[in-house]
């Protein structure tokens, strides 16, 4: 098939129409409003639901009644409207609704800058909302890999009852690249015999709910609800190595960055470094194996971690080298960018 | 021996929990009466709120979910606008929609969306102890206000349905009681216009019902019944406040 030039909100949006999304509400936020804006004319279209909500706390709420009666829904916001929706995240947890949420990220603490950033890492795999809840986050680095990913969300999402991230920065959101429309591999997934949709026969009524007062219940609950985040890690997790085989030092990026640090690393090469570049492509579950691993090789002297924040998945890179290495750390938070020569600069230092 | 009465099929076998006096189980079985009546319990979904009313989902019949602190209407607008053909209603108290849910039910009554919402208003947070609530009266004694709700300390009480009622998108608003069975039958009524004008597309629909908490204001059923009478009618005037097929 043709390649064809797609601005990356516009993409990820067309991309959840084509992966069955029949739902979407959201709330204008920058850099990520040309999604409700492509949804607002091309979801009816297509049959489907769109609204514009009154708040980002309403927005996950909807997504909650939408998903909970079994409609493949999604919304799309931006760091200081996925802080709003944090509650509602755990809600969705809790009542084991499946869904599809992207964060466009921005500079923050509060309103910060509507530049590209990379700093609600922590919101994203630690978890905003209460409660002991995990989701599987995707972190694609480029336009291709993201319309290919928001599509296998969907089925991340019904697969395990559960809520799916994409975790992106502004730039992927903002720039336009040539991509591919391809069908992407389904999974089979099962019926979804628990929404309300109505009984329609049915010989009980379903409820969708995270209560469970009493505290034995609600300990099993969690039990179970830790087993299926079990799978998720096994099952989910995905990263890529590039020259990572006899690398000095490894570059661990993600996002824009990882495409920053892939230009770093081929100019370190270029002058006789071996540079190597370590990408999780889910940021929860995280590649530690695959890490730890590569922390393992003698030739590995050290780690650098690049990020579009102060420093937050870098605590990640720590779990997964265990102080076999050390780690060094280049990051610039609120919208401004690594660049190639930094990131060449550091990775030399202290090598031979 | 012929049946004269029994439980709506709009109510499950679980035995309800509410305080003994608590207007929640009357109102509980007229959203069921309605429900069997008009022959929907087999494709409504309910959205039930943190509150006294918790737990309704194992009540009721059909469909049932559980929404975070006030954002019921959030949930139902979603689940209505993605089943344009399945009623769906909202069952919340005071505390969660007129006060920690106020933009979501004032958004989904301006959008017009054609969900019913049962409103029990009992001028108390119920379930946490009796505290305060936007309802509560002024000079009313609950845990957070010992000495009386006052004005300077805490505004003014909220008339939801008045206020509600001002959006075009709310196409029937009424305020009822079941202090008695004149009421309960005009409250009956009101529910049932409420969730045929919601099947019928009209818009929004809302119905408030003053209710009694015996437990937290500390006066028997009987007296409740009594201080709702004197103290709350005078304040949250019963009757049909918005009706958009009424004459004139």
């Amino acid at each position: 098939m043709a390649k064809e030039l797609w601005k990356g909100n516009e993409a990820i949006a067309e991309a959840a129409i084509r992966a069955g999304c029949t739902a979407y509400f959201g709330y204008p936020i920058t850099p990520q409003s040309e999604i409700p804006e492509y949804m607002s004319l091309h979801m009816p279209q297509s049959g489907g639901v769109f609204l514009q909500t009154e708040s980002e706390v309403s927005t996950i709420n909807m997504l909650y009644g939408a998903g909970g009666s079994g409609v493949r829904v999604m919304t799309t916001t931006s760091s200081p409207g996925f802080a709003l929706m944090q509650e509602g995240m755990g809600y969705l947890a809790g009542a084991q609704v499946p869904c599809v949420i992207c964060n466009c990220m921005r500079g923050g603490p509060g309103l910060g800058t509507i530049q590209p950033a990379q700093g609600d890492y922590f919101e994203a795999t630690r978890g905003g909302g209460n409660g002991d809840y995990e989701n599987v986050v995707l972190a694609p680095s480029n336009m291709q890999e993201a319309v290919d990913m928001v599509q296998e969300a969907f089925d991340i999402a019904d697969q395990y009852r559960n809520p799916c991230l994409l975790l992106i920065d502004g730039l992927i959101g903002q720039m336009m690249e040539p991509i591919e429309w391809h069908e992407v591999k389904h999974r089979d997934l099962p019926p979804k015999d628990w929404a309300t949709d109505g009984r329609n026969g049915r010989d009980h009524h379903n409820i969708i709910n995270s209560l469970y007062i009493d505290p034995v219940e609600c300990n099993n609950f969690n039990t179970e609800l830790q087993k299926k985040f079990k799978l998720m890690e096994e099952n989910e997790c995905r990263w890529e190595e590039t020259d990572c085989d006899d690398a000095e030092v490894v570059l661990v990026a993600y996002g824009t960055p990882a495409r920053i640090s892939l230009s770093a690393m081929e100019a370190l090469r270029e002058h006789g470094v071996k540079a190597g570049l370590f990408r999780p492509k889910t940021v929860w579950p995280y590649p530690y194996e695959a890490l730890r691993k590569i922390s393992k090789q003698d030739s590995v002297k050290k780690f650098l971690v690049v990020e579009m924040s102060e420093g937050q998945m870098i605590q990640d890179v720590e779990l997964a080298v265990q102080g076999r290495k050390p780690i060094e750390f280049l990051g610039h938070a609120g919208g401004v960018m690594p660049t190639v020569e930094e990131i060449a600069e550091m990775a030399m230092k202290g090598l031979k | 021996m012929a049946i004269v009465y029994q439980k709506s099929k709009g109510l499950t076998d679980t035995e309800l929990h509410y305080c003994p006096g608590c207007n929640h189980g009357i109102i509980h079985k007229l959203v069921a009466e309605t429900m069997e009546e008009l022959g929907i319990i087999d494709k409504t979904v309910g959205v039930c709120p943190v509150g006294c009313s918790v737990f309704a989902y194992n009540y009721f019949a059909c469909d049932m979910q559980e929404a975070a602190h006030g954002r019921a209407p959030a949930v139902a607008t979603a689940i209505k606008r993605t089943h344009p053909d399945m009623p769906v209603f909202t069952y919340q108290g005071d505390g969660d929609l007129t006060s920690i849910g106020a933009a979501e039910i004032v958004h989904a009554a301006a959008r017009g969306e054609k969900f019913t919402t049962i409103f029990v208003n009992n001028a108390t947070y119920g379930m946490t102890g009796g505290q305060m609530a936007p309802t509560t009266l002024i000079g009313q004694k609950t845990t957070t206000s010992p000495l009386g709700r006052t004005v300077e300390q805490a505004g003014y009480p909220i008339r939801e349905a008045e206020m509600l009622a001002t959006l075009d998108g709310a196409a029937y608003v009424a305020r009822v009681c079941v202090t008695d069975i004149p009421n309960l039958n005009k409250a009956k009524k009101a529910i049932k216009t409420a969730f045929q004008r919601q099947m019928d597309g009209d818009g929004f629909t809302f119905v408030e019902v003053l209710s009694t908490c015996p437990t937290n204001w500390g006066l028997s059923p009987v007296d409740a019944l009594k201080w709702l009478k004197d103290n709350m009618i005078p304040y949250y005037p019963l009757g049909v406040i918005k009706d958009t097929r009424a004459e004139g």
